[in-house]
């Protein structure tokens, strides 16, 4: 499992070979034996960890996914016994599941535009309009990043509580009734969305703004001289240009949302009547709270193979960009 | 996509007069509205019982008061929870500086076979969403007998794949010919790469150390499920545990959970104020959040 605050992929570019700096091929008498030993010896603790914390779990979901694992294998895993597709078959009838995806693509078909759009907007407002007190900006906008979630996840539960939260006391100033946000079919989703952006925003506007200034000032210069009004130039130059890192930045956006968890977590438990359960939620409660691991294990594929899918996909289309 | 530049920011565009106050007040609104969380919860921890429920709402205390902190300390053991999370988040960010710094160093600078399929497991380890492992890992930590322990919260984040690839760029930079010197001069490779790489790439280290430092401050998932126990959790399972909680004293709980949010938040605001610098750099480096 990945420690950073988010996913953190390596951009499509970088090569696999060994590159540049690297020691050569050792010649003649240089003995490679030496350097085989201990590279392995280097490589050893990492290994070790990661095969019995990352590559068993892998392996081991998958099998468990077609046993009727339960509470009872959680001492005795080898008892469980195998029912074939089962899982999955009954994941694709059962409407909270159905449910759970629905709700899931809401979050990324509605919370990756706006998080990408709001992010570069905020990039190049930084990078090429604000030159006064641009550290306090960058601060600002990148803090929600790096704070702990189910902490500001609990503020905004409170700044929008119906009863004394901020909003609703504002609105109440202004003549008007707020919605109950959080406990509201209809409002509960676009608060979390809302919420997801305000947090995760400054990632995308520190990725834009690293790309933003690798664009040669030449070609700016070039195209003021040719009559570009500022409109132009971000249509024609800035975001064609910036596009790699736009796409990049919508891989890691999107991943991120796919498995969105903390939010409904913490601020709605998945209700009003299931309006916010994603799949991430639904799987911790089948495979945590009824202990139902087998299924709990199929859904955790089921949107595995979803997130590799829409990252191939991406990964392509960023490819096809800079041939 | 992003070159390694720490470019330098390229001069602005001269906007007209007229558009500079403009792009400001934009600029500013916007600051504003990713602030305002903050605000309200840090003012709101000192706010009285009166404070809290008035309408129209009440931005900044009428008494300022630690109330709240004193109700949140009675009910909850914040200093145990401060202590595990501090305990879980130091042991997980010195292995990983040392774990992921020897393969960084093995990838970057040592030639053996499988040494491309080693990296290639690396990169792969990046993709891997980390909700596809928790079932089995709580089974298995619980066949160890690990649940509720700080090895089995440690563990699986004790080498991460970032680390391998952060530290794996910075040693290629490092020029091979003076680790040619040092081996001629009959050092050995556990001294080279303690005593004469591990020096130069510091900047690397310092980024990593945000990063899986904070990384495990705000990790959530895995904690909820590897404690049972109230004296094993971290801050924000006990935080989310209490906010969740249906027999929580709901008058002025609003104040506590401030409270309790902003002792949790203070100290990674701090770490990011201070070394922010190092952030970006990380993030412009490798592309992460």
């Amino acid at each position: 499992m990945s420690l950073t605050t988010g996913p953190a992929a390596p951009h499509a570019a970088v090569d696999k070979s060994p590159g540049p700096g690297s020691t050569p091929a050792p010649r003649g008498r240089r003995s490679l034996s030496r350097h085989n030993l201990t590279g392995w010896l280097f490589s050893t603790p990492f290994l070790v960890l990661f095969g019995l914390f990352m590559l068993f779990p892998i392996v081991a979901t998958l099998l468990m996914s077609f046993t009727d694992f339960g509470a009872r294998h959680v001492t005795r895993p080898l008892e469980a016994e195998f029912v074939g597709l089962d899982n999955y078959i009954r994941l694709f009838q059962d409407e909270t599941f159905l449910k759970a995806l629905f709700n899931t693509a809401y979050f990324v078909v509605v919370g990756v535009p706006a998080t990408i759009l709001l992010g570069l907007l905020a990039a190049i407002l930084l990078n090429n309009g604000i030159d006064r007190a641009r550290t306090l900006f960058r601060i600002g906008f990148y803090a929600p990043v790096v704070t702990t979630i189910v902490a500001v996840a609990i503020v905004w539960r409170f700044v929008l509580d119906p009863s004394d939260g901020l909003v609703a006391s504002l609105a109440t100033e202004l003549g008007v009734t707020a919605p109950d946000f959080l406990g509201s079919e209809t409002w509960a989703m676009p608060s979390l969305i809302a919420m997801a952006v305000w947090r995760n925003l400054g990632t995308v506007m520190v990725l834009c703004i690293a790309g933003l200034q690798a664009i040669p000032t030449e070609v700016r210069e070039a195209a003021r001289l040719d009559g570009a009004g500022a409109w132009q130039e971000l249509r024609r130059i800035t975001v064609p240009l910036l596009r790699p890192t736009l796409l990049y930045a919508t891989v890691i956006t999107s991943i991120g949302y796919l498995n969105v968890f903390e939010e409904p977590f913490v601020m709605t438990q998945g209700g009003p009547s299931d309006s916010t359960l994603t799949v991430s939620l639904d799987m911790y409660r089948e495979g945590f709270n009824f202990f139902h691991m087998g299924y709990a294990g199929a859904m955790a594929y089921v949107l595995f193979v979803v997130i590799m899918g829409i990252t191939v996909l991406q990964l392509r289309l960023l490819k096809d960009n800079t041939r | 996509m992003t070159a390694e530049t720490a470019a330098k920011a390229h001069r602005p565009r001269r906007t007209g007069r007229a558009r500079k106050p403009l792009l400001y007040a934009v600029a500013s609104l916007g600051l504003l509205v990713m602030a305002t969380p903050f605000l309200w919860m840090a003012l709101s921890a000192f706010k009285s019982r009166q404070d809290l429920t008035a309408s129209p709402p009440v931005w900044i205390p009428t008494h300022w008061t630690l109330d709240n902190f004193a109700a949140l300390l009675d009910q909850l053991d914040m200093p145990r929870y401060f202590l595990n999370s501090a305990i879980v988040a130091v042991l997980v960010t010195v292995s990983n500086l040392v774990f992921c710094s020897m393969l960084g160093y093995a990838l970057a600078k040592l030639d053996f076979t499988g040494r491309s399929k080693v990296f290639g497991l690396v990169l792969a380890a990046l993709m891997v969403p980390g909700n596809l492992m928790i079932l089995p890992l709580y089974v298995l930590m619980n066949g160890m007998g690990l649940i509720d322990t700080y090895a089995g919260l440690v563990l699986p984040f004790a080498a991460g794949a970032f680390g391998v690839f952060l530290m794996r760029q910075f040693m290629l930079q490092v020029p091979d010919e003076l680790l040619e010197a040092a081996r001629l001069d009959g050092a050995g490779e556990w001294y080279i790469f303690w005593r004469i790489v591990m020096p130069l790439v510091k900047p690397a280290l310092a980024t990593l150390t945000i990063f899986t430092f904070l990384g495990s401050w705000n990790n959530f998932i895995w904690p909820l499920i590897a404690t049972n126990d109230p004296d094993k959790y971290t801050l924000p399972v006990a935080l989310a545990t209490f906010a969740n909680d249906p027999n929580r004293t709901v008058a002025g709980g609003n104040g506590m959970l401030m409270a309790g949010s902003l002792l949790v938040v203070l100290p990674v605001l701090f770490v990011f104020a201070v070394l922010q610098r190092h952030f970006t750099q990380g993030v412009a480096t490798a592309g992460l959040k």
